[in-house]
């Protein structure tokens, strides 16, 4: 396996080779999924203080009306994801766990998907700065499962000069297709979105990196850059390795430099985004509309219906899962992607603008790893071969279980790990090492702050 | 869907590795080595090898059962130290001797730090070095290999009363009138008489009865198959015989005649199981890839010194011994560099694109920016 990358040019060191699970979706079209009775949409959905909502209870609203109000930098605006009454503006539970304030809708029955709300822009002249006003305006966030706001990302800081826009079409975590696919049936729309935000930052030229398991989307983007004639956007399949969606792994990829410890990609004249938040925002900007739904990949072995489905926000887990089939013997459902997804505490959560899949899992699937012993660490070595960060997760997993967290941040660099859980994938010992580092983050945070 | 879901911690996935396969690999890999010494030393070999195992198992469960000491009885790893132990003894060497050594290895070379991964040192060096400080004579008594009643008959000290001495094998070899039969090892051979082994009789083990331990060939093969799937690290045999070979070579150089030559070294005494099995211990050796190759190093280096300086024939236990003790010393001054945190920013390899193409001039931004 080692030599095999080595023949063919390996993207990054270490990192792992999980089974990809992608079949069951990969070939399937993007389906719609209709509207829920009741949508929940939580107001704070990502970091940065939570926009205000500018609706009352009763009121009618009409799908892709503007609902909530940001004016702090580091959030959106929401809009309504569909026409019908607002039932309430209060707490409900959201995937992390805790009750969030949320606006819920009650979904006027028979209303179409269509977005009804939306004032079309001429932005072929726009500045850089109008760019930006008009996609914090539409309330893009990253797609790609970090939800951090589009605008902000986008924003060149002022020292700074950047030179290419990285899309970033991997999508390293199995069982996801979402990406594959929009990247497959909206390639024009992703170069309308290229070209937003190359204006947007500047950029001469824009590569977008897919993973060489996914040949049919590099065909479908190379069609579509043909189309336009474009000869500053290139697209470039990059070796099948997780993690390779992560921007740090990607640029290592593309162009064999790190991003130093700490910096962004922008240090580096780089901006890095995702192919359906691009891809999204070709479709709105010009339609001058928000965002009301996204593709969200509903997969896993108990699943009947699986596929990647264009899903309302605020769409409840319950709903998204009895549509899709999902058995009856299912023990754990999964946000996001099975390497770094969350596991949703309750069915009632709603499907918000980060959420890139539903994984669901039966007892069965789950039945081998939880009969697992787990030993003490044998440093066997496995994770030190496999930490993309070239961190040792050895080490930093034998000070944490003595809850030793001082040294692991400024001996063994815990600040560089980015939890991507390829140590915890590869241990032999069952040692969860990923969530020790998770907590042990948090109290060194704690300890910085009392 | 149920109305109960769990929670759980991400990654949701998991590698199928567990210690129990990597352990059951090395026992596995470990059985070609274990007939090839019973071929060589018939049936007292095999009573060796499983009275030492069936100890170092039931020492084991007495201290994983007591709950003093983490680990299972299922998971091997006291199979490998017990076989590892086995093939390091004379195949004479008597029984409740090896008991004994067996108990010891588990007892204070593991239990006592508390069980699997916790141990410092090599379990079955620790029982091999209590039986050279406890037993000196029975483990420097050896008997020639491929006798011809090794298949039915004992070798008489194999069978030695529990606590009492041992039946001289002197006088039974004499009855059996082998020709060139001194009763020392290849090593011992070199250090005391000065009298060199062919290379080919090293290398495969079969030449005449001379009394040595398993092919080097086949220890190296079954430890090409372990490194192969990845159950041993390749890197700490490769260094211990890098250094070993240079080591070796240059006392060759500076004096042929008082120094053997490398692969008389490479191939003698227990140099070939030490680096593969012994060095390669997950537990004492270190977890850093630059550590290894430290560590390797430097059991081979002191391996050769100890042969040619010291009073024993053999180094090779020590000389883990010794590697194990330093090996969180070596493990924190061979810590790896993080990603973005090297010296060098520069692109490492032929990257698809470059960073700077001709195409995007940075002066000429700046220059044209400076004039707005």
């Amino acid at each position: 396996m080692k030599l095999l990358n080595f023949l063919r040019g390996e993207a990054f060191q270490r990192g792992v080779h999980p089974p990809s699970h992608k079949e069951a979706t990969a070939d399937r079209s993007i389906r719609r999924l209709p509207f829920a009775p009741q949508l929940v949409v939580p107001l704070s959905q990502h970091i940065g203080k939570s926009p205000k909502p500018i609706v009352r209870v009763g009121q009618e609203v009409v799908r892709g009306q503007l609902i909530a109000q940001s004016d702090d930098w580091l959030s959106v605006p929401h809009h309504a994801p569909a026409t019908g009454v607002i039932e309430a503006i209060e707490l409900r539970p959201s995937a992390r766990g805790p009750w969030v304030e949320s606006i819920v809708i009650r979904v006027q029955s028979g209303s179409t998907q269509e977005d009804l709300w939306g004032k079309p822009q001429d932005l072929s002249n726009a500045t850089p700065q109008e760019l930006l006003q008009a996609i914090w305006d539409s309330g893009m966030v990253g797609l790609g499962g970090a939800a951090f706001p589009t605008h902000a990302k986008l924003t060149v800081p002022k020292q700074a000069h950047v030179h290419t826009l990285v899309v970033n079409g991997c999508e390293c975590e199995p069982f996801l297709t979402c990406d594959h696919r929009v990247m497959v049936e909206e390639a024009d729309a992703l170069m309308a979105g290229i070209r937003y935000g190359m204006r947007a930052t500047s950029a001469v030229r824009t590569i977008i990196g897919v993973e060489d398991n996914k040949p049919d989307a590099v065909k479908a983007i190379q069609a579509a850059i043909d189309k336009i004639g474009a000869t500053d956007i290139f697209v470039e399949a990059v070796p099948t390795k997780y993690p390779q969606g992560s921007e740090k792994m990607l640029i290592m990829a593309l162009f064999g430099v790190e991003i130093p410890s700490g910096g962004l990609p922008v240090s580096l004249g780089m901006v890095v985004n995702n192919v359906g938040t691009l891809a999204a925002l070709g479709k709105l900007l010009p339609a001058g509309r928000g965002l009301t739904e996204r593709v969200v990949t509903v997969t896993g072995p108990g699943v009947a219906r699986p596929g990647d489905y264009r899903v309302p926000l605020g769409t409840p887990l319950k709903f998204v899962l009895e549509y899709a089939g999902a058995e009856v013997n299912s023990r754990q459902v999964i946000m996001g992607g099975p390497m770094m997804g969350q596991s949703a505490a309750s069915l009632d959560v709603p499907i918000t603008k980060g959420v890139s899949g539903v994984l669901v899992l039966r007892g069965e699937d789950i039945a081998e790893r939880e009969q697992r012993v787990v030993y003490p660490c044998i440093k066997c070595g496995e994770c030190v071969e496999s930490c993309p960060m070239g961190l040792n997760p050895s080490i930093l997993g034998m000070l944490a279980s003595r809850r030793d967290y001082e040294p692991m941040g400024s001996h063994y660099h815990l600040g560089d790990c980015f939890e991507c859980g390829c140590c915890t994938y590869v241990c032999p010992s069952n040692i969860q090492l990923a969530q020790q580092f998770r907590i042990a983050k948090q109290v060194l945070r704690e300890r910085a702050t009392a | 869907m149920s109305s109960t879901i769990e929670i759980r911690s991400a990654p949701h996935v998991k590698g199928s590795r567990t210690v129990e396969q990597i352990m059951r690999q090395v026992v596995y890999s470990l059985v070609p080595v274990c007939a090839f010494f019973v071929w060589q030393y018939g049936i007292s070999a095999l009573a060796l090898i499983t009275v030492v195992t069936g100890v170092c198992i039931w020492t084991e469960r007495v201290f994983t059962g007591t709950g003093t000491q983490s680990g299972h009885i299922q998971d091997y790893s006291s199979v490998i130290t017990g076989l590892l132990l086995a093939l390091t003894l004379p195949p004479g060497f008597p029984l409740w001797m090896a008991a004994v050594a067996a108990f010891i290895s588990i007892a204070l070379g593991k239990a006592l730090f508390g069980g699997i991964g916790f141990n410092v040192f090599n379990p079955a060096l620790v029982g091999r070095a209590f039986a050279q400080a406890a037993f000196p004579t029975a483990i420097a008594t050896y008997t020639p290999s491929f006798l011809s009643g090794r298949g039915s008959e004992f070798i008489p000290s194999s069978l030695a009363l529990p606590l009492m001495q041992p039946a001289d094998t002197a006088a039974w070899l004499h009855g059996m009138q082998i020709d060139g039969w001194t009763g020392a090892t290849p090593l011992a051979q070199w250090k005391f008489e000065q009298t060199l082994v062919g290379a080919g009789e090293l290398l495969t083990s079969l030449g005449g009865h001379l009394p040595i331990g398993p092919s080097p060939v086949l220890i190296v093969l079954c430890g090409l198959y372990l490194a192969s799937r990845r159950f041993m690290d390749w890197r700490i045999p490769m260094a211990v015989f890098g250094s070993a070979a240079i080591t070796a070579w240059a006392l060759f150089l500076l004096d042929p005649a008082r120094f053997p030559t490398p692969f008389f070294t490479l191939l003698s005494g227990g140099l070939a199981l030490g680096a593969v099995y012994m060095a390669t211990d997950m537990a004492t050796s270190p977890v850093t890839p630059k550590g290894m190759w430290f560590y390797g190093a430097l059991i081979g280096f002191l391996t050769v010194i100890i042969r040619n300086f010291s009073g024993l024939p053999e180094g090779v236990m020590y000389a883990i011994l010794l590697g194990n003790a330093v090996t969180p010393l070596i493990e924190r001054v061979t810590q790896p560099t993080p990603f973005g945190k090297g010296a060098s920013k520069k692109a490492r390899r032929a990257a698809s694109y470059s960073l700077n193409p001709s195409y995007i001039s940075r002066d000429g931004d700046v220059q044209e920016r400076d004039k707005s």
